[in-house]
């Protein structure tokens, strides 16, 4: 059984956290994040949640909160966006090793400066080497589903990491679709109590990250990278596991979209895979050998189920919404890392959209397509990053060109 | 060695961890110039200066060789001297 509302997808992310039954959630404001803890803090102060939430003054100190929770055997929850995330670094790093198991919604927008408000994937990428487990939804559905999955999956005592659920600001935050809420029961059934072996209490006190010198640090790092390879696997089924009482399959590590007998795949993330799907659509319809390869999963990253979905392709295009300078975008980076020396694997381009909330429409995917069979016509592909949609007229004064 | 996932270890440990062999020079404290003031103590970084019986004593176990203390002193009763062996 379950209920279907029409919800503003932070109310609906709220109600899938407030399901999950978090002791501690500890927050501090910055859009386009902040309906979700609003709407958990008016939860908790109604008495509808039965949490203490924390006020705080500032993001370190929002991470600094749970992570302390989450040693004391609570399950924990924040929510954050841009320099709000990358204030929560230190302590994400921290929690990577010291093995506790929060949940984060990083609600992505772009990074200052200049100062932005709007959507793209900066912020929560420049959390990838953290440790930190990440997940990308398309829309405010699988949001609601991803949340209850998460608290699974980081809890899960083979992995015991923190987990972030990326998810669009705006476009997902602020829009509001047709939801379908679980019951409690059924939320209850499949994520039991948080019961970690090891938990901070006056009775039997310990220390959490102790020193650790030269003959024993890298053992720790190596353990967390094995929790990431072991939760591959696991993730899977705990997302088959939901899949069965929700009766929605969002997909497993990656969403393959019509990319059987595909030449031209495309790669994305989050919620423009809804156009992108679309477009592919269209582009089938006109005879075009289209798919996508969308990544829910992104750390650790999928490369294996992507090969799966991309080794018969000609060209594939990753559509990074965010940019390491001096280099390019992380998709594509960690996309080129695993399928180089592979026999026969396709050509890598890396497309740069959507970075500021610029839009990416469907005539904007089939530009991209054109541009892939391009390459593999003229055998002679740009490989560095193309900037898509860049207006080289107002470059500012001074750049050089 | 067994390691524990998130370093996760009992509480302790520094009993069997003696930080005193990092020093490089050692507090030695003039007893007949020590106004049993009690600075040093509030000082120490390491909480390694102790009364006993009325008097001050730096426990050496845990004693890192700041010198805040022989700063701090403020009748010079404490001097810091290299540490040799």
């Amino acid at each position: 059984m379950s209920v279907i509302k029409v919800l503003e997808g932070s109310e609906a992310v709220a109600l899938a956290v407030k399901a999950s039954r978090p002791q501690v959630i500890s927050a501090y404001p910055i859009s386009p994040q902040t309906h979700i803890v609003e709407s958990l803090a008016k939860m908790a102060a109604d008495g509808d949640l039965d949490a203490q939430y924390v006020r705080v003054e500032s993001e370190f100190s929002a991470a600094s909160v749970i992570s302390g929770a989450s040693a004391a055997g609570s399950r924990s929850y924040t929510a954050s966006s841009s320099q709000g995330l990358l204030l929560m670094t230190e302590i994400i790093y921290a929690s990577v090793g010291m093995r506790l198991p929060f949940v984060i919604t990083g609600v992505n927008r772009q990074i200052s400066a200049p100062i932005s408000i709007q959507v793209d994937h900066q912020d929560t990428i420049s959390l990838r080497d953290s440790g930190i487990m990440q997940f990308y939804v398309e829309n405010i559905q699988e949001a609601y589903d991803t949340h209850i999955a998460a608290f699974k999956i980081a809890e899960e005592a083979n992995i015991l990491l923190p987990v972030m659920v990326c998810m669009d600001g705006w476009i997902l935050t602020h829009s509001y679709e047709q939801v379908s809420l679980l019951e409690q029961e059924a939320v209850d059934g499949f994520l039991p109590p948080f019961q970690p072996a090891d938990f901070l209490t006056t009775d039997d006190p310990k220390t959490w990250g102790s020193y650790a010198e030269e003959n024993m640090l890298m053992e720790f790092k190596y353990s967390v990278q094995q929790a990431m390879e072991y939760g591959k696997g696991r993730i899977k089924e705990i997302f088959s596991e939901l899949s069965a009482i929700t009766g929605r399959d969002h997909g497993g590590l990656i969403e393959a979209y019509r990319t059987e007998g595909a030449d031209f795949v495309l790669v994305a993330m989050g919620s423009v895979a809804g156009t992108v799907k679309e477009a592919v659509d269209r582009l089938r319809e006109a005879g075009k050998k289209v798919g996508l390869v969308r990544i829910r999963c992104y750390r650790p990253f999928p490369h294996e189920d992507i090969w799966e979905a991309v080794k018969g392709a000609k060209v594939v295009g990753v559509m990074d919404a965010n940019f390491s300078f001096g280099s390019e975008g992380a998709v594509s980076m960690d996309l080129k890392a695993k399928l180089c020396g592979k026999p026969g694997a396709p050509v890598v381009l890396d497309f740069i959209t959507g970075l500021g909330g610029r839009e990416v429409n469907m005539d904007g995917v089939a530009d991209l397509v054109e541009t892939m069979e391009k390459a593999s016509n003229e055998g002679n592909p740009v490989m560095e990053p193309q900037w898509i949609g860049l207006d080289p007229t107002i470059l500012p004064r001074g750049s050089q060109s | 060695m067994e390691l524990t996932i998130g370093a996760v270890v009992r509480g302790g440990t520094s009993l069997g961890y003696k930080t005193g062999s990092w020093r490089d020079e050692r507090p030695v404290l003039d007893m007949e110039k020590c106004k049993v003031c009690g600075q040093c103590e509030s000082v120490c970084p390491d909480s390694a200066v102790h009364v006993v019986e009325e008097a001050y004593v730096i426990d050496y176990d845990y004693c890192k060789g700041c010198g805040l203390c022989a700063y701090e002193c403020p009748a010079d009763a404490i001097t810091m001297i290299k540490e040799e062996k």
